[in-house]
């Protein structure tokens, strides 16, 4: 009896406690940098696309959400098309872990409701951002032993001259 | 009342007291909603209009169109009736409680008092027609805790009052609280107030005693197979019955509308509206105890308290301490 006479008096002194709701619409809550929310494919430090479509992302992600095409074009490779489902994506971060060249990220953005579940399928121009993304510096191709018009074999960062088979010397 | 005359106010007078009920048995929702949250650290239905004060017209509007559903296994005449007198024993039994000497229905009934219990024990019918028209285990299972419950209540929730009408001399809740002018009932009949608020909690089967709607074991219990207005009628007739004990509390123990600077239906409302508020206090803080706890509690502790607490006021009245 005197417990209960106890527990009302402390759930009496809630009424002069703060709301720990969050009134979400009003108030944003913060969303970590890193927070895994909508997907965007980056661009490098020049504008081209990042992606070199090696479909690591559509192996690795679990639900089978990516989809894209490659296309080539002068040494350079990229998705013909690129769509990700993103009424199927439980944005598990694993295709930005598994994309080698910083192309595919997660941003802090989840509110992508729609009245249309076909308007959820993203293409391209959706998700292709004019930024670099969390990597500012990055360029695959100025790095890459691939040779592109403008770059030859062996004139990437860090990279050196290829070794002339048919010659002799040292 | 013979003169005709009279019979135009007269009705003016019920149906402006009913509307008035209606619309703060409504208001009440929202008012339990929005306290129940704040007590529990979170703001409550506060979309709806300034501060979600029109969750009210909202919910309203919703159990208005529902479809007025009455399954086909159920008996439709009780189904139908049920709700109907869940609402209507309440009303009947508010009608007899004065607010001030002038504000009332007929608050000055000479038998106010017993009528208010009849109507309280006529309320038991709708549950348990509810329960068993509805031909549902569950609903025929919570409205057969409803019926033990509330008939076992009302036998000490009668006896309680006791105490007050010995005090009082009189059954007229008018007169009862003219004679609370100098000492409210409630110093002298504390263990009189504090059962028959218990008696009132279980009487309107509000949490801790809601065991005939004990969610996590019968579904919703008498209600169960109801939906749409026939629903909010039970629901009405629940806040009205919060309203009721609030406010018969407030008349047999707390002196009515008798109060200091304000005008005396302030006063009145000023009490009421806090065992209101004590009523959602006590939702959100305690839990439901188990049935055969409850029922022995009520028999076992509760009447020999009443039978105790009725026969020393009577000692005390005879050798002479308390003025009869």
């Amino acid at each position: 009896m005197l417990s209960s006479v106890r527990t009302l008096w402390y759930t009496f002194l809630h009424l002069f406690q703060r709301n720990v709701t969050v009134p979400y619409p009003e108030q944003m809550p913060y969303l970590a940098p890193r927070t895994r929310g909508r997907i965007i494919l980056s661009r490098d430090p020049d504008g081209e696309e990042r992606c070199v479509s090696c479909y690591l992302c559509a192996v690795a992600c679990p639900v089978d959400c990516i989809s894209l095409q490659k296309t080539e074009d002068e040494g350079r490779w990229y998705p013909e098309f690129f769509r990700i489902n993103f009424s199927r994506c439980i944005f598990c971060g694993f295709c930005e872990e598994a994309c080698p060249t910083y192309a595919i990220q997660l941003t802090p953005d989840f509110e992508m409701s729609e009245y249309i579940r076909q308007n959820l399928v993203y293409e391209k121009e959706d998700l292709l951002i004019s930024g670099t993304g969390k990597y500012p510096d990055y360029s695959f191709y100025r790095v890459a032993g691939l040779a592109i018009p403008g770059k030859d074999k062996g004139e990437a960062e860090g990279e050196r001259k290829p070794i002339d088979i048919r010659s002799l010397m040292p | 009342m013979s003169n005709p005359n009279d019979i135009i106010p007269g009705l003016l007078n019920i149906i402006l007291g009913l509307a008035f009920l209606m619309m703060m048995a409504a208001l009440l929702t929202w008012v339990e909603r929005r306290l129940l949250g704040f007590l529990q650290d979170r703001p409550g239905p506060n979309r709806a209009g300034p501060s979600g004060s029109l969750q009210v017209v909202a919910d309203g509007i919703k159990l208005l169109f529902k479809q007025d559903w009455i399954p086909p296994f159920a008996d439709p005449g009780v189904f139908v009736l049920a709700p109907a007198i869940a609402m209507v024993t309440v009303m009947l039994a508010i009608a007899v409680i004065p607010a001030t000497p002038a504000i009332g229905i007929i608050g000055n009934l000479n038998v106010g008092l017993l009528f208010f219990l009849a109507m309280s024990g006529l309320g038991v019918y709708s549950v348990v027609l509810a329960g068993w028209s509805s031909n549902n285990k569950f609903s025929l299972l919570g409205g057969v805790r409803a019926a033990a419950q509330m008939v076992s209540y009302e036998v000490f929730m009668g006896l309680s009052l006791v105490g007050v009408v010995m005090l009082s001399g009189s059954f007229n809740l008018t007169d009862i609280v003219h004679s609370q002018r100098h000492l409210w009932y409630v110093v002298p009949q504390f263990i009189g107030f504090v059962i028959f608020f218990m008696g009132g909690i279980a009487e309107t089967h509000r949490l801790p005693f809601d065991l005939p709607e004990g969610e996590s074991e019968l579904g919703a219990g008498f209600h169960t197979e109801y939906s749409g207005m026939k629903f909010g009628m039970f629901f009405v007739g629940e806040y009205i019955g919060i309203m009721l004990v609030s406010a018969m509390t407030t008349v047999l123990f707390l002196g009515g509308w008798y109060g200091p600077f304000l005008p005396p239906f302030m006063w009145f409302g000023i009490k009421t509206g806090l065992l209101v508020a004590f009523f959602i206090l006590l939702r959100a803080a305690l839990p439901r105890p188990r049935y055969d706890q409850f029922m022995a509690f009520g028999w076992k502790l509760l009447l020999p308290l009443t039978l105790i607490n009725i026969l020393v006021t009577g000692a005390l009245m005879l050798a002479g301490p308390v003025p009869s």
